[in-house]
């Protein structure tokens, strides 16, 4: 009994780790071809940047990023390179992309982590309190909240912030990550970053903060309605025990799900913030190498992006198991 | 656009006719300002940010005004456009123009200590400046040789005379490059393109991509007692509304080139802690214009093309478009370059009457919706002000009865559809006009340049034989006169012509701190060193 189990556990990880690998090379081929639509390529634009320029110089511009080979050739050296886990080096930047990736990375962790955290513990909190009090003032309240929220642009949110905490009362700096002029080290240091990150958090936070707020609402009200609440009522077991033990566990699945998404999203799902607060993250970077047509990072990015996306899939698909012990892998 | 060398200065013209001697070193360079204060941070902004920190390999503006604070020119352009003594104390050119000879200041030191000597510059001159720079392996082809006959000599042998390169050598036009570190190595991609080592006074300290750039204070500088400034930041900032807002309040005190959507420069401007500068642009004189493609079966008909310079307002292009930071251009060589511009050229009153009467005369009568028939327009994509161009445009054809649909695309997409596939009616572009139109505005009209796919040349596909001819003579012409008379033979006919509409003379602007001082001291401040400036109060810290 006990081998077949481990049987099935393996066959399961065997024909998920293929699979996963398959998906990635997969979208890696469709990004390269699709990338290949976009009209001009990275020496026009560092030409056009440059301001002038000759044909000579063009070609062997070209010739040095090995723009002028044929498409298969440049196609087949490109999975070669993820194959043995190279991403290829972007020649405008004169860097390798792995370093650029690796250098923007901790940036983007930092803010989508504490901004998704800030939204998925505070947004549940207030779903919880809206069901628990549906049709009453503080449910009112906390809906017409989050629906304003949601439905404000999150970079006018993020400039009005802006003009209100740092040029009107100037308490938080405009923008950046670190305030480099004072040189802080240490505890110092920690302070300042996050004194940096409250606005650009709490900016991108309000908007997925709504969504959860949403979501849980629905969620909580749809399990208050099934008979093992009323069953659990009835036993007489306390209602803060309920909502907890009862509801909210059950509840917590669409939660998940969106959290995955989320974080699936991470690499590419904060430009706007980025923008706006000047925060050194990885949307930035591959918002600018699209327009820079710096395919070999743009196309990194997204691998990375993808398999982001595939193992945050397969959290989601293990926690799922956990906290509904009814749902099987397989 | 064309963000690269100075040109052809009144005073090196004049050098050059008379068979000159030498330029004697004024004290300019060497005089430390009894005013100024030592000390203080400069927090800047640089936008975008650059691709590589060395202009001597790529001439985009970012990188010039970053590197331009790391490296010397030979020679440095003041106010008036005078060449005025940097890493050459002083030069000569042979009675016959084929021979410059460049004295070189003593005792110059590269930030890392090394000598800084002839065979840099003879190096880089060969390696560099010939071979890779975008633009002056035309500058500087006719150098068939260059001797060293000391560290501190470099000789320039000419096969013809070239006057625009003793308009080319300041640190954005002619950067010297340090010889050790380069020679031998594959310089495109040698590690110091963006840790560079210069002559200059701030030494490159950091560069963390996406966030800053960090400069500091080159205590062992030649010209004593400067820089002022101990540190620069340069800060990317990548909204304009954050720009707009760090400079308000005061965490940024430096920015170049129009940081600012022009709406919020008046606004900013009055506050007391802010100001605008609209000097330190006179060497690039900008322009902006209309390109209209002459393979449309339209536009290829002259009469069309003068009634569309008709049915447009440039004054109120320069005034309500551009709130004001323009002037009415009159030719494509501006008033800027006064010995060059001719202001007696054809010109196109704004007559929209005019208009539908030529438009009717080529045969293009109003259908019964009103319209004569239709156009597209593609804006360079340089942001709101060039699409408000355009809608300008839109406007101003409709009342004329040619109906424009406005099309947007970025920077890769728009110049490969006019400089390459051509698969456009009306685009607009702005050029940097430079203080030869040598440089700057010839490449508009140059026939070779046709569908070359390389941006910012001929975009309306005009061919002239006599134009050609005027552009290829000007460049070995020694006699200044000369030239200028071809120019303005040049703009006569091209301006009867109008394959391209000239718009208005662009005023780039500067935003800086009330308290930072001597921020400009040089025509191409903006690619050039803030060695000069200085905090007449500490900045404001937070």
């Amino acid at each position: 009994m006990r081998k077949v189990v481990v049987v099935q556990t393996f066959g399961y990880w065997g024909r998920r780790a293929a699979h996963m690998a398959l998906v990635v090379i997969g979208i890696a081929t469709i990004n390269f071809f699709l990338l290949q639509l976009a009209p001009g390529d990275a020496v026009t634009v560092l030409a056009g940047e440059a301001g002038a320029a000759t044909p000579e110089y063009l070609a062997a511009l070209r010739q040095q990023f090995g723009l002028d080979q044929a498409l298969p050739v440049q196609f087949a050296k490109y999975i070669g390179n993820i194959l043995t886990f190279d991403l290829g080096h972007s020649f405008r930047h004169g860097m390798s992309v792995w370093r650029l990736i690796a250098d923007r990375i901790p940036a983007t962790f930092l803010l989508m982590g504490v901004s998704i955290g800030f939204a998925a513990l505070i947004g549940s909190a207030f779903g919880v309190i809206a069901a628990r009090y549906a049709g009453r003032a503080a449910d009112t309240a906390i809906s017409t909240l989050a629906l304003l929220f949601y439905a404000t642009p999150v970079f006018w949110i993020g400039l009005m912030l802006v003009v209100v905490f740092s040029v009107w009362l100037d308490w938080l700096p405009v923008g950046g990550m670190m305030k480099i002029e004072a040189g802080y080290t240490g505890f110092d240091h920690v302070m300042d970053v996050a004194r940096h990150l409250v606005l650009p958090a709490v900016t991108l936070g309000l908007f997925f903060l709504a969504i959860y707020t949403r979501l849980m609402r629905a969620a909580m009200l749809e399990v208050y309605g099934q008979d093992f609440v009323r069953t659990a009522v009835a036993k007489g077991v306390r209602p803060h025990r309920v909502v907890l033990r009862h509801v909210l566990r059950n509840a917590l699945l669409p939660g998940i799900t969106m959290l995955g998404m989320q974080i699936g999203s991470i690499l590419g799902g904060a430009v706007l913030v980025e923008t706006v607060f000047s925060w050194p993250g990885l949307g930035r970077l591959a918002f600018e190498a699209l327009f820079q047509r710096d395919l070999n990072l743009l196309l990194g990015i997204l691998l990375c992006s993808s398999v982001i996306v595939v193992i945050v899939n397969l959290a989601v698909d293990l926690l799922y198991a956990w906290l509904d012990p009814r749902i099987e892998l397989g | 656009m064309t963000r690269f060398s100075l040109s052809l200065t009144r005073r090196a013209a004049l050098l050059l006719a008379a068979g000159l001697v030498a330029f004697a070193g004024s004290s300019y360079a060497q005089s430390p300002n009894p005013l100024a204060k030592r000390g203080g941070t400069l927090t800047a902004i640089i936008q975008p940010e650059p691709v590589i920190l060395t202009s001597a390999i790529n001439t985009a503006a970012p990188t010039g005004t970053v590197s331009g604070n790391i490296f010397d020119g030979l020679v440095d352009y003041d106010s008036q456009l005078n060449p005025k003594p940097a890493l050459a104390e002083k030069w000569d050119v042979s009675p016959d123009g084929l021979a410059i000879t460049f004295h070189l200041r003593k005792g110059v030191k590269w930030h890392d200590g090394k000598p800084f000597t002839s065979a840099d510059v003879k190096w880089t001159l060969e390696n560099v400046w010939q071979k890779i720079h975008p633009r002056n392996q035309a500058t500087f082809g006719r150098v068939k040789q260059v001797d060293t006959p000391d560290e501190n000599t470099v000789i320039l042998r000419l096969s013809e005379p070239s006057v625009a390169i003793l308009s080319s050598v300041n640190s954005n036009g002619a950067q010297v490059l340090p010889k050790h570190l380069y020679e031998g190595t594959d310089v495109l991609n040698n590690p110091y393109n963006n840790k560079p080592v210069g002559t200059g006074a701030f030494v490159f300290k950091e560069w963390s991509k996406g966030n800053h750039i960090i400069l500091e204070r080159n205590a062992d500088y030649w010209d004593k007692d400067k820089p002022y400034l101990d540190r620069i930041i340069f800060k990317v900032i990548p909204d304009a509304a954050a720009r707009a807002a760090a400079l308000e309040k005061g965490e940024v005190q430096y920015a170049v080139f129009s940081p600012v959507p022009l709406k919020d420069a008046e606004r900013l401007g009055k506050l007391p802690n802010l100001k605008i500068e609209t000097r330190g642009y006179e060497w690039l004189s900008p322009w902006l214009f209309f390109d209209l493609n002459v393979d449309n079966p339209y536009l290829k008909d002259v009469k069309v093309r003068r009634a569309i310079a008709h049915a447009i307002d440039t004054k109120a292009v320069a005034n309500v478009v551009w709130y004001g930071f323009g002037k009415p251009a009159i030719s494509p060589v501006p008033s800027t370059l006064p010995q060059f511009h001719d202001a007696s050229v054809p010109q196109y009153a704004f007559d929209p009457k005019k208009a539908e009467a030529l438009l009717d005369e080529a045969g293009y009568k109003r259908g019964k919706d009103g319209v004569r028939f239709a156009l597209s327009h593609d804006f360079i994509p340089y942001g709101d002000d060039y699409k408000r161009t355009g809608e300008y445009l839109k406007q101003a054809l409709k009342r004329v009865g040619i109906e424009v649909t406005i099309r947007t695309q970025d920077t890769a997409a728009f110049t490969k559809r006019v400089y390459g596939d051509r698969d456009f009616d009306i685009s607009s572009a702005w050029f940097a006009a430079f203080s030869d139109p040598q440089v700057g505005v010839s490449r508009a009209y140059w026939s070779g340049w046709i569908a070359k796919n390389t941006p910012w040349t001929n975009g309306s596909g005009y061919r002239n034989a006599e134009i050609d001819k005027i552009i290829s003579d000007v460049q070995s012409e020694p006699d200044p006169q000369k030239r200028i008379a071809a120019f303005k033979r040049f703009q006569q006919i091209v301006q009867s012509d109008v394959p391209s509409i000239p718009l208005i003379e662009l005023k780039f602007f500067t935003v800086h701190a009330s308290n930072l001082k001597d921020v400009v001291s040089t025509a191409d401040q903006i690619y050039g060193s803030l060695k000069n400036a200085w905090f007449d109060t500490a900045p404001k810290t937070n």
